[in-house]
């Protein structure tokens, strides 16, 4: 039975699916904030750091699902990576919790120059439905300059990936 | 309410303590609310009571100090509502951050600490691990958690029905199916309301829905800790495909905010129940393979087989849920005992093992998945027809409910006011049982088999930092 799902998994074609069009809201929102020089230093590849600031987990469940086998992030150059110290891009979920808010700043300033900060999800955006919380900071941007909101509870992760695929356009020009 | 529920004196509190203590009772929770806490108990053969406790003071005898499992539970409801546990052996802070927090010591020769997170490697919540190790060996494990404490019981507090329920699902993404269900089910108990029997059936088909889509991913991540990633693409694939039948059937992909008080949102067109059919002759067919080769993979056994054991006198005292419980061969299922509908109607068994090992829990989850795709089957066959909501009742109230969620069983508890809305609530997740006891199945393992046993607990952080 094993040696069948091996063979099969050998000769069957990739499973991905196409790529989804390039989120053009995002393309707007990211035109002012990339300049001509960060562009030249990337090239055309992101290394990504996630930070759960509050989430509920939603979002984690679908940035998850892009690096199945359906989705398969890295065919396009966009890796996640285990350190910020590695990355370009800080990808931050949640209303942004008083407990996460400083575990959440070191990480930024751990991150070296140039980098992206985009924020996913309703919470991301502005707190969504646990706005006005006393125990949160109330949406990423309050804490961190944000280049890009990726809106949804959760985003799909088509959804994620038409804004990842902006950012990447932008970027590496 | 159904749940009989006592106001009771010092006495009989302690007592209750020391029932619990003896195993006669089982917890289900302890929360509070300014001058009054809650004891929510259950007994073996599957009688749920609360006892309130009124305390002008803000003072209640500690429950933590005759039976353990309550020690967290009481930390937070001082946190939250101020309630001091008198004679409580920890008085730390749990889900208030702010001041320098003491860990517990670990003293001896050789020992060093190695402190983790909150900020993981991997795409996981966040939580701070610190471990004490001697070589490779872990010699203490103690977690922090709280941080992604977001305030969810003061945000309930003064809520409307429908505000609160929004945040039930977001309580714990990944089990917002079991989250809605379980706060419905207390709303509804608190105010007497009818639920049609379509909109039960359909609750119960979107609960499984989510504990096949949760398991494959587990038992594939548990696999891809032990580097084998086969196992996690295989399970990946299958677990997406249990995603987009739930957004074709009821509109979302995780389901959220399809369960509401009243009934469900969005019926199964015919063609949903097609889609659904075909997704277990799909799972049928592929799941199998899987199985075969995590069974068949000495390598991968290797990681799995004796790892991690909790013993099953700790899940006994600790009532843990889930598999957890279950693979130190707890028998609890909140689906039998003390059950609700539809499954009062639907054949499943509930699979037990005694060994409580990374592979106990990984051999649960796949029973499961068996258990789940024949409880699918039956309820897509025997579906009724009618409305799918109805409107609740203007009245007021206590109600109470207790649901199998994917992880194990989720409380809930509900107090509706005159002008409806809702005056307290407070949800508790399986985590609370099964965080204190990661800590004890680590101990003696190597610290590079704690990403094995931590996605084998796969605890929430969220639904415990709520």
């Amino acid at each position: 039975m094993t040696s069948r799902l091996l063979l099969r998994n050998f000769f069957h074609a990739p499973l991905t699916e196409p790529a989804p069009p390039v989120d053009p809201a995002a393309l707007a929102e990211l035109a002012a904030r990339v300049n001509a020089a960060s562009r030249a230093r990337l090239g055309r590849t992101l290394s990504i750091r996630e930070v759960d600031a509050g989430s509920c987990n939603g979002c984690e469940l679908e940035i998850h699902a892009l690096g199945n086998v359906l989705y398969d992030l890295e065919r396009f150059g966009l890796r996640f990576v285990a350190s910020p110290r590695h990355a370009d891009v800080l990808m931050v979920t949640g209303p942004v919790t008083k407990n996460m808010r400083q575990a959440l700043e070191r990480t930024y300033r751990a991150t070296p120059d140039p980098k992206w900060v985009v924020a996913v999800g309703d919470c991301g955006r502005d707190g969504g439905c646990f706005a006005g919380s006393p125990a949160c900071v109330g949406g990423v941007s309050a804490v961190l300059p944000v280049d890009l909101h990726i809106p949804g509870c959760p985003p799909t992760p088509v959804a994620l990936l038409g804004g990842l695929l902006a950012l990447l356009e932008t970027v590496s020009g | 309410m159904n749940w009989p529920a006592l106001n009771v004196d010092p006495r009989a509190w302690t007592e209750a303590g020391e029932r619990l203590a003896a195993g006669d009772l089982l917890l289900l929770s302890l929360w509070g609310e300014p001058r009054v806490a809650h004891l929510a108990l259950i007994d073996p053969s599957g009688k749920p009571r609360l006892l309130h406790f009124p305390c002008a003071d803000n003072r209640f005898p500690s429950i933590g100090r005759l039976h353990a499992p309550a020690i967290r539970l009481e930390r937070t409801m001082r946190d939250l509502a101020g309630l001091d546990a008198e004679g409580s052996p920890d008085t730390r802070p749990w889900l208030r951050h702010g001041a320098p927090y003491p860990f517990l010591a670990a003293e001896g020769e050789s020992l060093h600490q190695i402190p983790v997170g909150p900020v993981h490697a991997g795409i996981i919540e966040p939580g701070h691990f610190r471990f004490t190790a001697n070589g490779e060996t872990v010699v203490r494990l103690e977690e922090r958690l709280g941080y992604v404490h977001k305030g969810i019981d003061a945000l309930m507090a003064g809520a409307s029905i429908e505000r609160a329920a929004t945040l039930a699902g977001r309580v714990s993404g990944d089990s917002t199916v079991a989250y809605a269900l379980a706060y419905a089910r207390a709303v509804e108990d608190a105010l007497g309301a009818q639920v049609p029997p379509r909109a039960v059936w359909l609750r119960a088909l979107a609960g499984e829905l989510e504990r096949l889509a949760n398991h494959f991913g587990d038992i594939g991540a548990v696999c891809n800790d032990a580097a084998f990633s086969i196992m996690h693409a295989g399970c990946g694939w299958l677990r997406e495909q249990v995603l987009r039948a739930a957004s074709a059937c009821f509109g979302h992909r995780l389901m959220m905010d399809c369960v509401v008080p009243g009934g469900v949102r969005g019926d199964l067109s015919a063609q949903g129940a097609q889609q659904v059919a075909s997704l277990i002759a799909l799972i049928r067919q592929r799941f199998p393979e899987l199985v075969d080769l995590y069974d068949n993979t000495a390598s991968l056994k290797d990681r799995t087989v004796s790892t991690g054991i909790l013993s099953t006198a700790l899940a006994r005292q600790y009532a843990a849920g889930g598999y957890v419980g279950r693979a130190s061969g707890r028998d609890f299922d909140a689906r039998r005992t003390p059950g609700y509908p539809p499954y009062d109607e639907l054949r499943f068994e509930v699979p037990t093992v005694q060994a409580g090992d990374v592979n106990a829990r990984v051999w649960i989850r796949i029973q499961e998945v068996e258990q789940s795709l024949a409880l699918i089957a039956q309820i897509v066959a025997r579906l009724p027809g009618g409305p799918i909501f109805a409107a609740l009742p203007a009245a007021q109230g206590e109600g109470a409910a207790l649901v199998e969620g994917f992880r194990g069983d989720i409380f809930a508890w509900v107090r509706i006011g005159a002008d409806g809305r809702v005056e307290r609530c407070h949800l508790r997740d399986p985590s609370w049982f099964q965080w204190p006891l990661l800590e004890a199945a680590i101990e003696g393992n190597i610290v590079a088999d704690f990403p094995l046993c931590n996605k084998s607990f796969n605890c929430s952080y969220s639904g415990h930092d709520l």
